[in-house]
């Protein structure tokens, strides 16, 4: 059976996750616990020297990065898998691929910049986030869900137009990602709370939170790793993110 | 519609031909243009000169919201994002098989590079033309060099990653036959290059993979889509740097 090495702390695990339970790919859940430093075992090292995860073994194909897996999915299970996740039309592929490269320096750096400012910043450097550092990173995801809502989504129900996407899922899941900090980001943004809903609805609300169950109650994640015998070695490797 | 009347027809017969709007600084406008003319592909040219901001001009921002480049337009279909475009245009235009491969395995090896590239080696590659050619010249002074050393740091555990994880032994990053992957990584392999650092120099196997990309590529075409970028110390040198105080407010934001 299909392996995922997943922790659903990590926005591109759920949307792997997600799709694959929405769409009914049977997998083997491996949780690889981040905030236990597992991505740094020798053991992990040899499923994926990017020692980042989502990471999916079929059989003896290894992968890594969830655009790469997510796309790997749609095309082994083409028959059983609904057009509409990634269509076979040129004009609307291409707005799925656009909003899948766009993300990634975009709503998924600033979404995770402020999740990683909220809820690590200060168990790791020992104080609190500079004010000019946190109100920077809050104005450019401000900027990029903008940009979702004005240019990718406009006035469609979703991103392509009519039915859900990868596109949706994977955006859905960055925006998450603040959102399980306290940040509430869909407050005075009705039209993206309403793109929510549609969402949610699409996967199957269960579905989606038990997705999120993890990053919904990541207020814990600071005592946890205050009582982290690897709190050291992950402060190193953390400190970098903070330069 | 042309951005700025120098724009170059490059071939004559259909009414809408496909437009590309592009700079050749920017490394995911080579991947497009070495990948349009690769595959004769028709195409306008049309020139958005980001040294005289002209991603920020009206008439451009109805092409692409994002104000970036590179841009397609074809017909009343526009698009962005150079990954977007490129898997856009071997669709449309039915380029061979080895460029996206049809085989699942191969295209999700290709996928997965052109995914990680973004916030790795296109990030780190482009810092360091901001950090060696744009910044000097726009805020009159060099960059402390605590930052340059993180700034080389980051870019040799990319190049490290590419080598070591992307290429290995393979003759390209896929396999046999050079892929959409490995045009990617080249246009941002050369960005350091261009902007004075030799990231080749003490990388044997990475520059044997560039030679055998430039190969598959063609030398001529390679040269001339890198032909901006490789002037860029002496190019830069030149101009006015006055009339790049625009930039300032990005400079002060990302890196400094």
């Amino acid at each position: 059976m299909m392996e995922l090495y997943l922790d659903l702390h990590s926005q591109p695990c759920r949307s792997v996750f997600l799709f694959a339970k929405a769409v009914g790919i049977p997998f083997e859940f491996k949780l690889v616990d981040l905030a236990a430093g597992h991505q740094y075992s020798e053991e992990f090292e040899k499923i994926s020297l990017m020692r980042k995860v989502p990471v999916m073994k079929d059989g003896s194909f290894v992968l890594t990065e969830s655009v790469a897996i997510l796309k790997y999915l749609v095309q082994k299970h083409s028959s059983s898998v609904a057009d509409h996740w990634y269509p076979a039309d040129l004009q609307q592929r291409s707005r799925v691929n656009e909003y899948l490269s766009w993300q990634h320096m975009n709503l998924r750096a600033h979404g995770s910049k402020v999740f990683l400012l909220r809820a690590l910043y200060s168990v790791i450097m020992g104080c609190e986030v500079p004010k000019e550092k946190m109100d920077s990173a809050v104005e450019d995801l401000n900027l990029s869900l903008k940009m979702l809502e004005e240019k990718f989504l406009q006035n469609k129900p979703f991103i392509i137009g009519d039915k859900i996407s990868l596109a949706d899922l994977v955006a859905i899941v960055e925006i998450m990602q603040p959102v399980g900090t306290g940040l509430d980001v869909f407050e005075s943004r009705p039209k993206l709370t309403a793109w929510r809903e549609r969402v949610k609805k699409a996967l199957g609300e269960k579905l989606f939170d038990e997705g999120h169950e993890e990053i919904m109650t990541v207020g814990s994640l600071p005592q946890k790793l205050q009582n982290n015998s690897e709190l050291e070695m992950l402060k190193q490797k953390y400190q970098k993110f903070f330069r | 519609m042309s951005v700025n009347g120098r724009s170059e027809k490059l071939h004559s017969g259909a009414t809408m031909a496909l437009e590309l709007y592009l700079d050749f600084f920017s490394q995911p406008c080579r991947s497009v243009f070495i990948f349009a003319k690769k595959n004769n592909i028709p195409f306008e040219l049309k020139h958005v000169s980001l040294m005289d901001g002209e991603q920020y001009g009206e008439e451009f921002g109805k092409i692409s919201v994002i104000k970036k480049v590179p841009a397609l337009r074809d017909g009343d279909f526009c698009l962005t994002e150079s990954i977007a475009i490129l898997l856009y245009l071997a669709e449309k235009f039915k380029t061979p098989d080895f460029w996206y491969p049809a085989d699942l395995q191969q295209r999700a090896r290709v996928n997965e590079y052109l995914s990680w590239q973004h916030l790795a080696i296109r990030l780190h590659a482009a810092k360091m033309f901001w950090l060696l050619i744009m910044i000097p010249k726009v805020m009159g002074v060099d960059v402390p060099q605590d930052k340059m050393d993180a700034a080389l740091e980051d870019l040799n555990g990319s190049l490290k990653l590419l080598e070591e994880k992307f290429i290995q032994d393979r003759p390209f990053i896929a396999g046999d036959h050079i892929t959409l992957a490995d045009l990617v990584a080249i246009v941002e392999v050369m960005q350091p290059v261009g902007s004075g650092l030799d990231v080749f120099e003490g990388r044997p196997k990475l520059t044997a993979w560039r030679d055998r990309v430039q190969a598959a590529i063609g030398k001529d075409l390679f040269d001339d889509a890198h032909q901006t970028v490789l002037g860029a110390q002496e190019n830069v040198k030149l101009m006015d740097g006055s009339k790049l105080a625009f930039f300032k407010p990005k400079i002060l934001k990302f890196f400094m």
